[in-house]
């Protein structure tokens, strides 16, 4: 790696005041999963690199009074997922950070990290989407302003991050009464690879029909999508397999996706349909205290209360 | 030359200082600096996992951490498992069960296995495979690894439950 000079600030109005004294040298290393494979291989330079974990609002997940919770954008996707609280209220993220990557991986990969990197195929994203997650970003001047995850990337590695800004938690309204969630991603293996496609959904159920519905796409586009149409046809539906597969079709129409080595592009299309419709099914057999583990559910032998 | 930084840091249960660039990883002190030369570097960007250390009793890949990162922290190495006398019984069974050929895959194998050990004493095959999926072996096939952490597994509560009796 070429030469850098190393800071570690301890609050994030120190972080925001050397990153704009850096002038757009510097880059912010959360878990660096990104970052020092970039810098070694000399894909993005810096002359001061701004390590934000010794930050205290960056690095901790607490409950708000509201009921909404905050995850600093640099804690470790590990941390995410032994969290009880986010467990319980946030499933479809809870399921993104898994399989995120290995363990060592996921002990150092951060949320804010995963969105600030703003891949495409990033596996949280559609799970954040999903959630009505927003980030909150920090500007030099010690201002603030909030983000909608689905307008947080405007491209493959772009976001609305400004020089001197930077992302330092996310916030994530209390889930409606009676919801649950899933993220489901395609690979043609077990673990360990990039998705094909992504899809994060989050339903919630009161008096047997659908009150709330959110579906986050990733990988089908320059950027992850929210389904919006999809998802407020949901609204006021009896859940059943065949509404389900309906929203699967609504989304199917805003998948713009590119051919590449992982696949075509047709057979991204079609499995934003598979995937939406399988995930809201789990969210909804999750609602009804199923305990289902997505990696390990078999969608062969059916027998569901659907 | 590069300004150098010094860090302090508890090494294996040691305290232990270095001076490092703030460019150079984890992985390049511990090997030229420390002359800790378990951990192996392998890919050196965070997919094979042979250069696995625990770095506040969690496992990382030292090739994605700086060196000026760990200042305060605790880092365990594969040197810091066996006690002076005898091997951990993971590296014990690791002998016994031929879980290595190479080699060079070994020692983030034994770090990311005694983290899991650590955390979880009885894991199934599967959490075991999930837990060792961020380490590469292009000689085993896995199998004999998942088994050596399972006859450790086994080794290690039988220990911990005779301790705990002669305790009582």
């Amino acid at each position: 790696m070429t030469e850098f000079e190393y800071a570690a600030p301890t609050s994030v109005a120190e972080a925001a005041r050397l990153l704009s004294q850096a002038k757009g040298r510097a880059k912010i290393l959360a878990g660096g999963t990104d970052l020092l494979v970039q810098l070694r291989e000399g894909l993005r330079h810096a002359d001061l690199v701004v390590d934000v974990k010794r930050i205290p609002s960056m690095t901790e997940i607490r409950q708000e009074s509201s009921g909404s919770w905050r995850i600093g954008a640099a804690t470790p996707c590990q941390q995410i997922e032994n969290h009880p609280g986010i467990r319980s209220s946030y499933p479809a993220l809870a399921d993104a950070v898994r399989i995120i990557g290995g363990w060592q991986i996921k002990n150092r990969a951060t949320l804010g990290g995963n969105l600030c990197t703003s891949s495409p195929a990033g596996d949280s994203l559609p799970a954040l989407i999903a959630s009505h997650a927003e980030g909150i970003i920090a500007g030099e001047d010690g201002s603030t302003r909030r983000v909608p995850m689905e307008s947080f990337c405007t491209g493959p590695g772009k976001n609305v991050l400004q020089d001197g800004e930077l992302l330092e938690a996310f916030v994530l309204p209390a889930p409606p009464a009676g919801s649950s969630g899933a993220y489901l991603r395609f690979i043609p293996r077990h673990e360990m690879d990039i998705a094909v496609v992504g899809c994060g959904a989050m339903l919630a159920v009161t008096n047997g029909k659908i009150t709330a519905a959110r579906i986050g796409l990733g990988a089908v586009a320059p950027t992850p999508l929210f389904a919006e149409q999809a998802s407020q046809g949901l609204l006021g539906q009896v859940p059943s397999r065949d509404i389900f597969a309906q929203a699967g079709e609504q989304s199917r129409a805003i998948a713009r996706p590119i051919s590449d080595m992982r696949s075509p592009a047709d057979y991204r299309t079609h499995l934003v349909g598979v995937l939406v419709k399988r995930s809201l099914e789990i969210a909804f057999r999750r609602i009804q205290g199923e305990s289902i583990d997505p990696l390990h559910h078999s969608w062969t032998a059916e027998s569901s209360s659907l | 030359m590069a300004k150098k930084t010094h860090v302090t840091t508890t090494l294996n249960g040691q305290p232990t200082e270095f001076l490092c660039e703030a460019r150079q990883s984890l992985l390049e002190v511990l090997r030229d600096t420390l002359h800790l030369t378990g951990a192996k570097e392998g890919c050196n960007n965070g997919n094979c996992g042979a250069c696995t250390v625990l770095l506040d009793g969690t496992p990382v890949v030292s090739c994605l951490v700086l060196g000026v990162e760990v200042e305060g922290k605790s880092v365990t190495t594969v040197e810091g498992l066996a006690d002076a006398s005898e091997l951990h019984p993971l590296q014990q069974c690791f002998l016994e069960d031929a879980a290595l050929q190479c080699g060079i895959c070994t020692p983030g194998f034994l770090v990311a296995a005694k983290a899991l050990l650590d955390e979880n004493p009885c894991p199934t095959e599967a959490e075991i495979r999930f837990a060792l999926a961020g380490n590469i072996c292009r000689c085993t096939g896995y199998d004999k690894i998942i088994r050596a952490v399972q006859h450790a597994a086994e080794r290690l509560t039988l220990r911990d439950g005779i301790l705990l009796a002669k305790q009582k």
